[in-house]
């Protein structure tokens, strides 16, 4: 009882986490028709950034958006100044996210060095608290608590709002979304920007679980992939429900069938590549 | 595709560390390819390792048994592969006489062939056991330690001084977390303790939460067989669940290191490892290679530093012992094997046989001095053999530490 009580708490604590580390990479993927395949350097770049704000004694939460909005306006850079000389060539895009991956990886290195470096949790947080007759660390319920409550708000800007609907149809329809007049361009700076902030944000409240160590990047990028190819390529509510998916299998794989421990976050992306390759919320490629 | 990158970059690098060549026309730089590893989870282990290199080079102007040396950096990125083609492109196109390196234990191994068949002495420091043992290449010392080696001390002192009497173990899942797992196991339960469960997570695992809330709760302590960031990231997290109140944890070589100590809090203060070296060794190599440490690169000189250095004064021993020959290999490779080395950060130690180290292992404990956490001494196993009490024979009939040696008659989980 007290195995699959703790083992599901586990569950809902890392699924928060993976979607506060895909939502952004699923709502870029779907804009832009590419991988983003800097977002786990971008990830672990927030958490850097946060640290290094926090040597400057800035209370936690206050370096989390901080660092946000630092990594979200790297993201916009990218996308405006480099990623736009590249439209309509996929191949070259993704080949400069890479690039800029490594990039931000060495800077990374040169700037924090190779250890790893932790991160403190706010003070009221840090103490294991006791549910049932069991300890479970408060901070991960709080990870949980905020990423339900980013997954609400973006779903309100996406469903709720005019730029919302305007990112829904470029989504759906570029051509058409251009036709009837939308600059889509300026989506990209914008999706562009949100994703690169949720990165950073999530990297920055990731830290008190996962640290900060060269590899974080490298380590963080395949999850995104598994819950976006999972969810449904630019689906919000896919990349919620993937990442608590995700996690409940890495946890309860993991316990259950240790040996299976390599294999078992990958299988549920091959079996929905093969029964069902558009993701659980996407949309067949018309 | 990580593995192409800075390799050009290195090449050139590994140049501009060239030493400018002083006086005597006939004085041939010694050539010495350095396999380090500068991306990824290991960097950080990679960069100490440099640093420890060259603040001995830099201790002796560049100089060795009166010749001076010439350096080729790679980086192996720690991938097999690349260790293998760039061990053959120092050895070949850099000709480079003497390797020192590589880190880890598949490194080594995915260079093993390479260097017997091309003779090239080799002080590695990749930890696997059967490069020494049951696998012995001629052309291969180890000063630092086989994984197993400083398991084996650990255990006794588990036993006999913390009295331990039912653990758990959770180790990396290759051969390196076998190893040291299985070394520790056997000399715990032939000394009638008991090892109740076994973890093995993957190499890479940013979170531990599911095997943390997996740990049984009728062991005294756990033993961690992870290395580097692993073993930081494993306390950390077990910190959150608040698993130290409920059971001890005690390490491996190379769980609790210094330069992480630096980045852990105060519930690091307590921790138990066994290891061949620690910077607060009183040796006066060792004091040297903390204090360049502290001024050339502002860090504090953990294992991975230590590895280098150690195995530098070996290559320097050697070397003088031969008049700074280092062409002929056979004579290198006879003095590398049988010079006993008096001074060195880890102290003093001789080469068996086989090739490995034979030295003094440290148990320590993390104390808070002065505002800084430190591995102190509590107590030195001395000249501990990789085969620990057992005869090389005995030892060596076993097979290899693995998931499924020694058995496990005990395990409730």
């Amino acid at each position: 009882m007290q195995f699959w009580l703790i083992q599901s708490m586990n569950s809902l604590a890392l699924g928060g986490l993976l979607f506060l580390l895909s939502a952004g990479f699923s709502l870029i993927f779907g804009l832009m028709r590419i991988p983003n395949l800097a977002h786990g350097a971008l990830f672990m770049l927030g958490t850097y950034v946060a640290i290094s704000l926090m040597q400057l004694q800035l209370p936690f939460w206050l370096a989390a958006v901080l660092s946000g909005l630092a990594v979200g306006v790297l993201g916009s850079i990218l996308e405006r100044f480099i990623l736009r000389r590249l439209a309509g060539n996929e191949r070259g895009q993704v080949l400069v996210t890479l690039g800029f991956a490594f990039i931000i990886a060495d800077f990374c290195l040169m700037t924090w060095t190779g250890d790893p470096i932790a991160v403190q949790a706010p003070d009221a947080l840090r103490r294991p608290i006791v549910l049932a007759g069991m300890m479970f660390p408060a901070y991960r319920i709080a990870v949980l608590v905020i990423s339900v409550v980013f997954a609400g708000l973006l779903y309100a800007l996406v469903e709720r709002t005019k730029i919302g609907a305007m990112i829904r149809a470029g989504v759906d329809d570029m051509e058409m979304a251009r036709s009837v007049g939308i600059r889509v361009s300026h989506l990209f700076t914008l999706v562009f920007f949100l994703g690169a902030a949720l990165a950073g944000i999530g990297g920055v409240l990731g830290g008190p679980i996962l640290s900060a160590y060269p590899g974080l990047d490298a380590e963080m990028l395949p999850l995104a992939l598994v819950v976006v190819v999972l969810g449904g390529i630019g689906s919000l509510a896919g990349a919620f429900l993937g990442s608590f998916v995700i996690a409940a299998i890495y946890n309860f794989g993991t316990a259950l069938f240790p040996d299976l421990a390599y294999v078992i976050l990958f299988l549920p992306m091959v079996i929905t590549l093969v029964v069902r390759p558009q993701g659980l919320f996407g949309r067949a490629a018309s | 595709m990580i593995n192409l990158r800075r390799r050009t970059v290195l090449a050139l690098g590994g140049c501009a560390v060239a030493v400018p060549m002083i006086g005597r026309a006939e004085a041939n730089p010694i050539r010495i390819g350095f396999l380090t590893i500068r991306t990824g989870q290991m960097a950080s282990a990679g960069t100490q390792f440099e640093q420890g290199f060259h603040a001995f080079l830099k201790a002796r102007r560049n100089k060795l048994a009166g010749r001076p040396v010439e350096v080729f950096a790679v980086d192996t990125t720690n991938t097999p592969s690349v260790a293998r083609s760039k061990t053959q492109e120092l050895v070949e196109s850099r000709k480079c006489h003497v390797l020192v390196g590589p880190i880890s234990a598949f490194e080594a191994l995915a260079i093993d062939d390479y260097i017997k068949q091309n003779e090239v002495p080799t002080i590695g420091t990749g930890a696997a056991d059967d490069l020494t043992q049951r696998r012995a290449n001629p052309w291969f010392v180890r000063a630092t330690s086989s994984a197993s080696q400083c398991s084996h001390p650990i255990a006794d002192y588990a036993l006999k001084e913390l009295k331990l009497k039912r653990i758990v173990t959770i180790g990396e899942d290759n051969a390196y977390g076998y190893e040291q797992v299985g070394g520790l196991q056997r000399v715990f339960e032939a000394g009638g303790g008991k090892v109740i469960q076994k973890l093995w997570a993957p190499t890479a695992s940013p979170d531990y939460a599911t095997y943390i809330s997996s740990i049984s709760n009728n062991a005294d302590a756990i033993f961690l067989g992870l290395a580097g960031p692993n073993g930081f990231r494993f306390l950390r997290q077990a910190a959150e669940y608040g698993l130290r109140s409920r059971m001890q944890v005690f390490g491996g070589m190379n769980a609790i290191d210094e330069p992480f100590l630096r980045n852990m809090g105060d519930e690091a203060i307590g921790l138990v490892s066994g290891s061949w070296y620690t910077a607060r060794l009183d040796t006066p190599e060792n004091q040297n290679l903390v204090r360049d440490l502290e001024a050339d690169y502002q860090v504090d000189a953990g294992t991975y530093a230590a590895s280098a250095h150690t195995s530098m004064s070996l290559l320097e021993a050697a070397l003088s012992s031969i008049g700074g020959k280092v062409e002929d290999r056979n004579a290198l490779m006879h003095a590398l094997r049988n010079t006993p080395i008096s001074r060195s950060a880890r102290g003093a130690f001789r080469i068996d046989a086989l090739g490995n180290v034979v030295g003094d292992v440290y148990i320590r404990r993390v104390e808070k001095k002065s505002g800084k956490l430190m591995n102190s001494v509590i107590k030195t196993y001395p000249n501990v053999s990789q085969f620990w009490t057992y005869s090389a024979a005995d030892f060596l009939k076993n097979p290899t530490y693995s998931r499924t040696f020694p058995p496990s008659p005990n395990l409730e989980h």
